[in-house]
């Protein structure tokens, strides 16, 4: 599926500081039975978000009105689990385009960078020094430039440099996906399989 | 000129590369294709979308699992979102020629039991699934792993996906395990050392005495639960065993193709000397039977010992106490002894034959726990034929179990196999994460022999008892 390009996000942040935020927590298995991608942004977060009648749980962060924005920031090994791309699609459908930790599970981070949400990795002391920015002051800013590959907190100015691969820098710049890549490779496919062992 | 030794990963990953992008993935060929209800119905929408087909109808294997019913099978699932789920995966098969093993069919169980026990998934081969315990398939030496929903559309339209090749690890485990210590207590004793992302970024080798003497069943546990380690996946060489076990099996190749799949299978092992980016290893004396008393599969400990304190544990802050708060744990509690409600055995992490005799090997002569609930569900038709072929179902039966039909059922709890708020369940499935199991459930991890020991003791008990 298409999505937006992603060059410079400008955005005040969610903070989400627990480790090891599984894709149950983040869409759980209930809440996968749709045969198309649509409203699972509703669901993001459903058992930290909701009591079973359904009622927001007030101290959860999603709930609390001061803190907004197209940043989510979540603690260490976040989205550790299972393949499910509907963890990624939540998150992308309630409006975030970019998940700051300092350690994401593999399959979540592959998934997320294929539906256009960037992944941004920093280092455990950077993301502490957003913890306290958020904290400080809910509105803080950061500044995510993808060009650059480089995040900011704009009030103090710090900034810190990640790392991603070219093809998929490009690919989120310009909103491709896999598919178009894959698609143009047809003859080289079958000439593959012509020799391959199965 | 002398050939550079290479790892079994390499030899694999490396003939199955068709093009390498400069500081990008690779392309990668992938030789086999699972699909379920779940995870696959967005896919096939974007093919719609884009106007594009299935490239290889036949190398895609379609079976229901992850939100069947176990029990009635032969009656209309009820849930409309679920039989909506389950049409579109019969329709879509039928529409690109892709073979579905949907309910009721007698090949029909979890995606990862009937793989490999319909010989689909051979040595040397890369499979990949929307499913994460995709790794399952890596116990017969392929690479195997999960993919999410983009990737299965990848699949579908080029049999390629774009991959960067991950870093090696291998962990060997040399000396022979203790009684009453079965496959199931080698990665949760690992998962206990290096935590739930103590592999992260790396492709997993098994190797050593515990590994090659154990069954491919066995072997199948082990290299599941490698994705909870937060590896790719895990993997282990083909040998004798891996051999006899595929022979005859439906897909198996035969006759002169059988001989020489034979003669590559044997290439597919670790040179001496071939190097990896991280090496670990362990002694199987170490090895208790394991249980888990937190929310990931990284926080479990040998049966009898306590809780740890949160002094103890690396990352024992904030994220560990949440953790036994959800369970209803305090630090430094014993665990045996814990009162359990449910007993799950299944999932295609347990629940395949073997597991079953295990489990038949402690409730036999036993009698139920009162205050157990136990769900006892076959991965697959062929294991439930087993189950009642070898008088398995007899004695569980007398000792007060039923036996439900072949699903994923209580292991992700999508369909009405849900553990209650605050109940505790004795599970042999791979994830104790909040909710897993059903909202509020609290899952403890175990063996098939631990889950046999609760559910006759009603509590956590050690099965070195009992045997
Ligand atoms: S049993 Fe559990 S882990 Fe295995 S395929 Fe089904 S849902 Fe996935």
């Amino acid at each position: 599926m298409a999505y937006d390009k992603f060059t410079i996000l400008k955005s005040s942040a969610v903070p989400l500081p627990i480790e090891n935020v599984d894709t149950d927590q983040i869409i759980p298995a209930r809440f996968l039975k749709a045969t198309e991608r649509k409203n699972f942004g509703d669901n993001l977060f459903r058992d930290w978000r909701y009591n079973n009648d359904d009622s927001p749980k007030k101290d959860f962060v999603l709930n609390n009105p001061i803190y907004s924005g197209k940043i989510l920031v979540g603690g260490k090994n976040f989205g550790s689990g299972s393949s499910r791309e509907h963890a990624a699609w939540a998150i992308y459908d309630y409006g975030f385009r970019a998940v700051v930790s300092s350690f994401f599970a593999d399959i979540f981070k592959g998934n997320a960078l294929n539906i256009g949400i960037l992944p941004v990795t920093v280092s455990p002391e950077f993301l502490d020094k957003i913890f306290k920015a958020i904290e400080a002051d809910p509105k803080a800013e950061l500044e995510i430039n993808l060009p650059e590959q480089t995040i900011s907190i704009l009030a103090s100015g710090e900034k810190e440099s990640f790392v991603i691969n070219g093809y998929k820098k490009h690919n989120m710049t310009n909103g491709f996906d896999d598919i178009d890549y894959l698609q143009a490779m047809k003859d080289e496919i079958k000439t593959f399989t012509a020799n391959s062992a199965y | 000129m002398s050939v550079k030794p290479t790892t079994l990963f390499d030899k694999v990953w490396d003939s199955h590369v068709i093009r390498k992008i400069e500081d990008g993935p690779d392309v990668f060929f992938i030789d086999r294709h699972f699909i379920h209800e779940v995870t696959s119905p967005v896919a096939f929408l974007g093919l719609q979308t884009r106007n594009i087909s299935v490239m290889f109808p036949d190398r895609t294997f379609a079976t229901a699992d992850h939100n069947t019913p176990t029990i009635n099978q032969h009656l209309p699932v009820e849930d409309p979102l679920s039989a909506n789920q389950l049409k579109a995966l019969e329709d879509n098969s039928a529409k690109y020629g892709i073979s579905h093993w949907g309910l009721n069919n007698p090949k029909n169980g979890i995606v990862h039991v009937v793989g490999p026990e319909n010989g689909i998934t051979l040595p040397g081969m890369t499979i990949v699934c929307g499913d994460s315990h995709t790794s399952t398939h890596g116990a017969f030496g392929a690479i195997a792993f999960g993919i999410g929903t983009s990737e299965v559309e990848m699949v579908l339209s080029s049999q390629c996906i774009m991959q960067p090749k991950p870093k090696k690890m291998r962990i060997t485990i040399n000396g022979k395990l203790g009684k009453g210590v079965v496959a199931k207590d080698v990665p949760l004793y690992i998962l206990s050392q290096i935590s739930a992302s103590g592999a992260t970024g790396y492709f997993i080798e098994f190797a050593g005495e515990v590994f090659e003497n154990m069954s491919m069943e066995g072997r199948m546990t082990v290299c599941n639960l490698s994705i909870e380690m937060g590896a790719r996946g895990g993997m282990i060489a083909p040998d004798e065993t891996t051999f006899n076990y595929l022979k005859g099996r439906e897909k198996s190749p035969k006759g002169d193709a059988w001989d020489k799949a034979l003669v590559y299978w044997k290439t597919l092992k670790t040179d001496a000397d071939a190097e990896f980016d991280a090496e670990l290893s362990f002694s199987a004396d170490d090895i208790d039977p394991q249980i888990t008393y937190g929310t990931n599969p990284g926080l479990g400990t040998g049966i009898t010992k306590n809780i740890p304190l949160s002094t103890a544990v690396k990352d024992g802050g904030a994220s560990y106490k949440k953790s036994l708060a959800y369970m209803g744990f305090a630090e430094d509690e014993k665990i045996i002894g814990k009162k359990v409600d449910y007993v799950f055995l299944g999932s295609c992490t347990n629940g395949r034959i073997e597991d079953f005799r295990a489990f038949a090997t402690i409730v036999k002569g036993r009698k139920k726990a009162d205050n157990i609930t136990a769900w006892l569900v076959p991965g697959s038709h062929i294991v439930e034929s087993q189950i009642k072929e070898e008088g398995i179902l007899d004695i569980l039966n007398e000792a007060g179990f039923s036996l439900r039909q072949p699903g994923c059922s209580a292991c992700l709890a999508m369909n009405d196999d849900k553990i209650p708020a605050g109940k505790y369940a004795v599970s042999t499935s791979n994830r104790n994460f909040e909710g897993r199991q059903g909202p509020g459930a609290r899952t403890l991890l175990a063996s098939p022999l631990v889950a046999a020991a609760a559910a006759v003791t009603g509590v956590v008990t050690d099965p070195r008892d009992l045997l």
